[in-house]
């Protein structure tokens, strides 16, 4: 086991250096000039040379990458100051380390992140278990209805639908605002539940018709039948041979999901008007702020592989076969 | 010569596993390809094909899209709102707000005007429909045909081949996709256009094309693959290579018409995400920009308005939901025709 996840690290670190290094070739070194990106419209040549400059990008290629790189691990310095550690350079627009702003608008998005996967896994893996124990009954089939239907829509429609019926028209609750966790966990979920729910509305509905499908094609397998016909009771072959069977599939699809529901995020903090990293995505690219974009894309990637070593480890410690191999 | 043998023989085998039996035990034994058969079980499926002509429903509403604005007489780019040449007739308050019930309905503007500018919604949704109709349809064909070659050649080859595209396939996953699409926008686009100038829309189209092209090929190559893998052991492959058919032979004869039906299955799925990621686009504001007319961004200044004017996210999103349901749908529909063992 402890081969198997230090194989997996290995490989996560070694993708997310490829993943940095090809962004900060598409990024820093592409062919379009990003001194006059950053100094925007109506610049004079003098002051993109300053800039040019200043964001090192006089140097040569190998040079830049190697600095980038490497103040990463080891922390860099700036005309304007030192860099420690995890340093992703410094914002075009707002002068600012990257990785102080990342720092600052992370806990939104992990709310929202975690917030929604544990609200969709209970609520839809549940809904999934019951239509598929209930097959064919009027509750499955209200639960199948209303899953296709939910699934078919969208976080920009669901979202402002929301705040329409729960804030505007009625005035029952106030804007959906972030308050730390930690400091007030009631104020937390106060704040952010109306995004959290419109957020994993879509996914609850897409593993509520997943689960049950995988459920209702595992209760029909062979050894299922077997088991109940020894005399075994229904619950318990329900719960320890079917459900066990369909969680290697869904712990796949989980995986996949994660980078979706990362960019559920961008949505939800657009429509809600959060500032988490989704946000600062948006701004950095619509503001051309490529070290700023830079920045988030690697943190989120990072979040991504462990998110996919997680559910690894999870997928060999349920299937004994992977572990092995 | 290997083919109509194979063909007859695959036909019959669906047809023992599926629900044409009583036809295999009649005396006239008469040939179905699987795709008859599975055409025969598709129309049997009565959701699926409404769904199927509400999808072509919504394609035809996009190309026809000049067409139709001529019937309402009205066009996405005309402010209706602000032009001096429409003053006899308002639609817009001294707010900025639609004129009239629920966003300003009416005989002349079928679907109510926007706010503040006062352009007319249905001409509005419809350009977008088929703005973002064209652009998913390019796109997902594009991905297609790059996953299909790359998963062919990956699962045929095998080996080291194999090894090395499936690090490459998987280096691709790692990208946080989405928020790579909206990254990459601006910097595709600076590749073409000075940052300087304005960006002509074609450009844009372009450089959303190239960066969804880029991570979109991914799911399609791994599946194509897989199938590829387990068709490369069966017998009638192993014949053909035993009679003398070359390579190419057996790709294209052998393999490749076996691999359709999940192609078609997965295409089915992937146009409505192509779809849902283009609106996503332009609703994060790296997509199409004014005025070219797009569904997303309706969405986009819909959510701005929906305090005010609920309407204005009503119709626009009434059609998505539509489209994305019937999409789904028939999705499901076509993958059952094909494999109906996969059944709900």
């Amino acid at each position: 086991m402890f081969k198997f996840i230090l194989r997996r690290s290995m490989g996560a670190v070694i993708t997310l250096f490829l993943i940095g290094t090809v962004t900060f070739f598409l990024f820093l070194s592409g062919p379009s000039d990003y001194a006059s990106l950053a100094c925007g419209k109506d610049c004079s040549p003098a002051r993109i040379e300053s800039i040019r400059h200043a964001m090192g990008l006089d140097l040569p290629l190998f040079q830049q990458w190697w600095d980038f790189m490497s103040g990463i691990v080891m922390g860099r310095d700036f005309p304007t100051g030192h860099c420690s550690a995890p340093c992703l350079g410094v914002s075009y627009s707002s002068n600012e380390l990257v990785w102080d702003t990342v720092v600052d608008r992370m806990p939104l998005t992990l709310s929202l992140t975690v917030g929604g996967l544990v609200v969709f896994l209970f609520i839809g893996l549940a809904a999934g278990m019951i239509a598929a124990y209930k097959k064919g009954t009027a509750v499955d089939k209200f639960a199948t209805g209303a899953s296709t239907v939910l699934s078919s829509f969208q976080i920009y429609l669901l979202g402002p639908l929301a705040l329409l019926l729960f804030v505007w028209s009625t005035g029952w609750f106030e804007n959906p605002k972030y308050y730390p966790f930690l400091e007030n966990p009631f104020l937390w979920l106060a704040g952010l539940w109306i995004p959290i729910l419109v957020m994993s509305t879509i996914f609850t509905a897409q593993y509520t018709r997943m689960a049950r499908s995988e459920l209702v094609q595992q209760l029909q397998e062979e050894h299922v039948r077997t088991a109940r016909a020894k005399g075994m009771s229904k619950k318990y072959v329900f719960f320890r041979y079917a459900w066990r069977g369909s969680l290697i599939p869904i712990l796949t699809v989980i995986g996949i999901d994660i980078s979706s529901l990362l960019s559920g995020g961008v949505v939800t903090e657009l429509t809600f008007s959060l500032h988490g990293l989704g946000r600062l995505a948006v701004d950095g690219a619509t503001t051309k702020d490529l070290p700023l974009t830079m920045g988030v894309m690697l943190v989120s990637a990072f979040f991504i592989l462990i998110c996919n070593m997680v559910t690894d480890i999870l997928y060999a410690y349920v299937d004994p076969r992977i572990r092995l191999s | 010569m290997t083919s109509p043998i194979e063909i007859e023989d695959s036909a019959t085998k669906v047809a023992a596993e599926g629900e044409a039996k009583p036809e295999a035990a009649e005396p006239t034994l008469e040939g179905r390809s699987p795709g008859q058969l599975m055409w025969m079980r598709f129309k049997r499926d009565r959701v699926g094909v409404i769904c199927a002509w509400i999808v072509l429903a919504y394609f035809v509403i996009g190309l026809a899209a000049p067409l139709l604005t001529m019937l309402s007489g009205t066009d996405p780019y005309t402010m209706y709102g602000q032009d001096p040449a429409y003053s006899d007739k308002p639609v817009i308050d001294e707010f900025g707000l639609p004129l009239g019930t629920f966003g300003g309905v009416s005989g002349d503007h079928w679907f109510g005007v926007e706010p503040e500018l006062g352009r007319d919604m249905f001409a509005l949704l419809i350009y977008g429909i088929r703005t973002s109709l064209l652009m998913a349809l390019l796109v997902t064909v594009l991905c297609m045909v790059t996953g299909v070659v790359i998963g062919l050649v990956a699962g045929f080859l095998g080996g080291k081949t194999d090894f090395f595209v499936g690090r490459v396939t998987d280096f691709f996953l790692a990208f946080p996709s989405q928020l790579f699409f909206i990254a990459f926008m601006p910097v595709i686009t600076a590749l073409f256009v000075d940052p300087q100038e304005e960006t002509p829309t074609y450009f844009r189209a372009l450089a959303m094309l190239i960066v969804l092209w880029i991570l979109g090929w991914m799911g399609m190559s791994r599946l194509v693959r897989s199938v590829v893998m387990m068709l490369r052991e069966r017998e009638f492959v192993e014949a053909a290579k035993v009679s003398g058919a070359s390579n190419w032979r057996i790709v294209f004869k052998e393999i490749l018409p076996n691999v359709v039906s999940p192609i078609i299955v997965q295409f089915t799925y992937t146009l409505p995400s192509t779809i849902l990621t283009i609106a996503f686009l332009s609703f994060a504001g790296v997509g199409f920009v004014e005025p070219t007319p797009d569904w997303g961004r309706l969405f986009a200044n819909g959510a701005d308005y929906t305090q005010m004017v609920p309407s204005y996210i009503f119709f626009p999103g009434l059609a998505l939901v539509i489209f994305v349901l019937a999409f789904n749908l028939l999705g499901d529909s076509v993958r059952d025709a094909f494999d109906p063992k996969s059944g709900r």
